[in-house]
């Protein structure tokens, strides 16, 4: 049986013995492994770590069964993706309860993610199954899934292929100490929601990923008009990174790009009112210099806001392909427009002219 | 206006549903609910074509072309000259990942 197929995931992840349980028909079962419910130092170092995008590939934990307290083969088995913070989460909020639990190998990817590529899916669940020899370790045919697993679970497949029942696990870990008082999610535990604790939380990996092209145009313009120009080109990726999620469900409209784009003119105004009021320019060079943060920062804010669709909980991918149509073209023009009046001004000085 | 989430290409097909109710389970946007005597369809707008639902029918009255919206993706893979449809959410294990995770498993994947 093959492990998981993936074209997009890069198998970074070395070490993780692929299961060869199947190998040359042996049935040597995987080691059964060992964890608690509580939350180390350390493990909440490596999750700031994991916050931040710090080596990406080093959160993980091997995939295989563990035990959690003191389980018997009649104690319930959860499933989980070898990512340090979808593992913890589910330990955590055990606590005080005997299990298994089963990680999958998602190469260090959360559950969600992992699972919208199928890397938390069918194949895989099923393969550890048997690696781990579940079916000689407990005598019930019953694993509980996390819900947000379900885009990669077929569970009429899973039974058909391994005779465990999939049962769907609220979505969030911490309300499973309710759910297993009677195996009953109540509505509000199924919904995904994108709360601002949520929205915040990604903002220092938005950061991180935009940081580095947006020093070096700040340290360009910085040196080409100064350090207003400088200022501009920050406010307006932090206003894409940071005011973004942080004000989501309050800027008006539903699509991410026109929110961007009315931010991002928020944004720009009082760079647009400084720029036009330096009174070295003429008339015409105010009037262009004031235009210039007009048309270039909502662009850039609108691309920032269009690109948090990934992040987010809700966005359909027919919906952002109508996005990308519509938006994509004003932002290209908006673009262009301002390098282009930025590029008259800075000939114009060149020159002498202003 | 300003609205490109009306439509997506979920697809119910009440006459094969057998009311098992996995897909009201599976949704993390509440699109399906208790009916009389089938699951009923109530907020199909919310559908953010995760595929969970088509994915654990066991009639398969449920279709929906699933894919991550993820408009990074997207634009990379047209970039490349790739079908912007088969474009996967490019969260991967290294360095230049872009998957900004959550214990509670909210977000899918970051820009770059």
């Amino acid at each position: 049986m093959k492990a998981v197929q993936s074209s997009c995931c890069p198998e970074s992840a070395e070490g993780k013995s692929p299961c060869t349980c199947r190998a040359e028909g042996s049935s040597i079962p995987q080691e059964i492994r060992t964890t608690t419910s509580e939350i180390t130092a350390s493990n909440r170092f490596d999750h700031f770590l994991a916050r931040w995008g710090w080596k990406r590939e080093a959160h993980i934990v091997k995939p295989g069964l563990y035990r959690l307290g003191n389980p018997t083969p009649d104690s319930m088995v959860f499933a989980s993706a070898n990512y340090t913070l979808s593992f913890d989460a589910l330990r955590s909020a055990l606590h005080g309860t005997d299990a298994w639990i089963l990680v999958l190998d998602t190469k260090g990817i959360n559950v969600w993610c992992a699972a919208g590529k199928g890397t938390f899916g069918t194949d895989e669940l099923v393969r550890m199954i048997e690696c781990s020899n579940l079916a000689g370790i407990v005598r019930h045919r019953k694993i509980i899934v996390p819900q947000l697993g379900a885009p990669g679970i077929s569970w009429p497949e899973v039974i058909r292929r391994s005779g465990f029942l999939v049962e769907y696990g609220p979505v969030r870990a911490r309300d499973l100490p309710l759910y297993l008082k009677n195996h009953a999610a109540t509505p509000e535990m199924r919904r995904v929601e994108f709360p601002l604790q949520d929205r915040l939380i990604l903002i220092p990996i938005e950061i991180i990923a935009i940081l580095l092209p947006m020093l070096v145009i700040s340290i360009l313009l910085y040196f080409i008009s100064g350090p207003f120009s400088a200022l501009a080109a920050v406010s307006a990726v932090l206003a894409g990174t940071v005011l973004f999620p942080a004000l989501l469900p309050l800027i008006p409209t539903r699509d991410f790009s026109s929110k961007g784009f009315i931010l991002g003119f928020i944004v720009a105004i009082p760079f647009a009112y400084l720029f036009s009021h330096n009174p070295d320019l003429p008339g015409w060079a105010s009037l262009l210099a004031g235009f210039t943060p007009l048309l270039l920062m909502p662009a850039v804010t609108a691309y920032l806001a269009l690109n948090f669709t990934g992040s987010t909980t809700y966005t359909s991918r027919t919906g952002v392909k109508k996005e990308i149509f519509r938006y994509v073209p004003v932002m290209v023009i908006l673009a262009v427009l301002g390098v282009v009046t930025g590029i008259l001004l800075g000939a114009s000085r060149l020159a002498g002219v202003i | 206006m300003f609205n490109s989430y009306h439509e997506t290409t979920l697809r119910y097909h009440p006459e094969r549903c057998i009311n098992c109710r996995r897909c009201i389970q599976v949704c993390p946007h509440g699109v399906f609910g208790e009916g009389s005597e089938r699951v009923a369809l109530l907020r199909e707008p919310a559908c953010m074509e995760c595929g969970a639902c088509a994915l654990n029918c066991p009639v398969q009255a449920i279709d929906v072309q699933s894919g991550v919206g993820c408009a990074w993706a997207m634009i990379s893979a047209a970039i490349r000259g790739k079908d912007m449809d088969s474009a996967e959410c490019t969260c991967g294990g290294g360095s230049d990942s872009c998957c900004g995770g959550s214990p509670d498993e909210t977000p899918c994947c970051t820009n770059e």
